[in-house]
């Protein structure tokens, strides 16, 4: 039986003590005890505390629900290009690629028909990953 | 024109009791950046009743401008985060730790002992209620359902009508991962009820990190475990999927109190 549980408590963990979990534990379980859990206590550097903690919530988005956060009010990422494409859920990717095929195929019936307004190529292949996001990433960040 | 070199910045870990264990496992880690690791406590005969675990790191590497910069980059944020876990954690192994948040960050000595000085004892006190208690996570995930079975087209009935079935099917399976999740969690809970002291939830895990896999994370708990009960604990939660073949349960740890180290909310005024 290759379950995971089942090797966990193979290890008897409770009786050795700690075993290397480190480091094989998931960077996502890391990230949330370090960056979200331990004691805050005020260090020198003040204004990065700031930075960090604003920077703690856009890492949450890394590992947490992104439909959470946006209840939360936190969207940031819609406006953040170098992360909405990463931040794309697999429905969102399922969709642009579906989008990106159904472009392709609009563009070659035109081609065919010679139907005007036929811009193919470029404009489909630069929508590759951001599907409906464009206006959302014109708004300035509130 | 070029200026000496910055006095370096103090980076603090975690506090801890300046026990002798300690003191012989710092020369054998390696901390953030390939720092090495050292204890800092009050100078004198008598260290207090905590030190910090520390390491000297250079200042253009961790200024303020440095980490604004670097908490955007993921790499460095990984390296930075499983160095600062590694030490935490080798630190847990010998004796009670009390996790500081990444990137806790000193001018110099003299002001992190500051800190010791007016918090020490406040870091005692919760040391004390965390010492003999380990941490554990606990997830549970929910399968997808399987696409449904592709049925023989029922004589005269449209693809359509067939791909509406099909969904229909897949939608009751899908559901009833759910029922089953719920199920899980309940169990999950009865045995916390039993052998584990404080819980904390994180929120379910669904981010870029984790979306690898198709199940989906609907509850991701961190639980306080006296350490004389943690094996009945890992044993009573194995069974929590048992006969549920919709939901995975997932145990982490054992992990330093990372979600247990800040003092409880004081109580609400009523």
């Amino acid at each position: 039986m290759t379950d995971p549980m089942a090797r966990r408590f193979g290890s008897d963990p409770a009786m050795t003590g700690y075993p290397p979990a480190g480091s094989s534990a998931s960077l996502a379980d890391i990230l949330e005890r370090v960056l979200d859990k331990g004691i805050v206590i005020a260090g020198d550097i003040r204004i990065n505390l700031l930075d960090i903690e604003l920077l703690t919530v856009k890492l949450r988005i890394l590992i947490a629900s992104v439909d959470k956060a946006k209840e939360m009010g936190i969207d940031w990422w819609e406006h953040d290009t170098s992360l909405s494409s990463g931040s794309s859920r697999q429905e969102d990717r399922a969709l642009a690629a579906e989008n990106e095929r159904l472009r392709a195929e609009l563009a070659e019936l035109r081609r065919a028909s010679a139907l005007p307004g036929a811009q193919a190529g470029p404009g489909a292949a630069a929508r590759r990953g951001a599907p409906a996001r464009d206006t959302a990433k014109r708004r300035p960040p509130s | 024109m070029s200026a000496p070199p910055a006095a370096p910045l103090t980076y603090v870990y975690a506090v801890t009791p300046p026990a002798p264990a300690v003191r012989l496992l710092l020369p054998s880690l390696t901390g953030v950046g390939g720092r090495p690791v050292t204890l800092l406590h009050a100078p004198g005969d008598d260290p207090g009743p905590v030190a910090f675990v520390i390491s000297d790191v250079p200042r253009p590497d961790w200024d303020e401008d440095a980490l604004k910069a670097r908490f955007e980059d993921l790499r460095w944020l990984e390296d930075a985060a499983r160095s600062h876990h590694r030490v935490v954690e080798a630190l847990a192994a010998h004796t009670t730790v009390l996790p500081l948040r990444l990137a806790t960050l000193y001018q110099d000595h003299a002001a992190a002992l500051g800190v010791l000085r007016t918090q020490g004892q406040a870091f005692a006190t919760r040391l004390a209620r965390l010492s003999g208690h380990t941490e554990y996570g606990v997830k549970v995930y929910v399968r997808p359902a399987p696409p449904a079975e592709a049925e023989p087209p029922v004589a005269g009935a449209s693809p359509g009508r067939a791909y509406l079935q099909a969904r229909r099917a897949q939608r009751s399976a899908h559901e009833d991962h759910y029922r089953q999740a719920g199920l899980a969690t309940e169990r999950v809970a009865a045995v916390a009820r039993r052998f584990t002291a404080d819980r904390v939830g994180h929120p379910a895990q669904s981010g870029p990190l984790t979306s690898a896999s198709p199940e989906e994370n609907v509850l991701n708990d961190a639980y306080l475990v006296p350490d004389e009960h943690a094996e009945a604990f890992l044993e009573a939660l194995a069974g929590a999927a048992r006969g549920l073949a919709g939901v995975r349960v997932e145990v982490t740890g054992p992990w330093a109190p990372y979600s247990f180290a800040a003092p409880p909310p004081p109580p609400e005024e009523p």
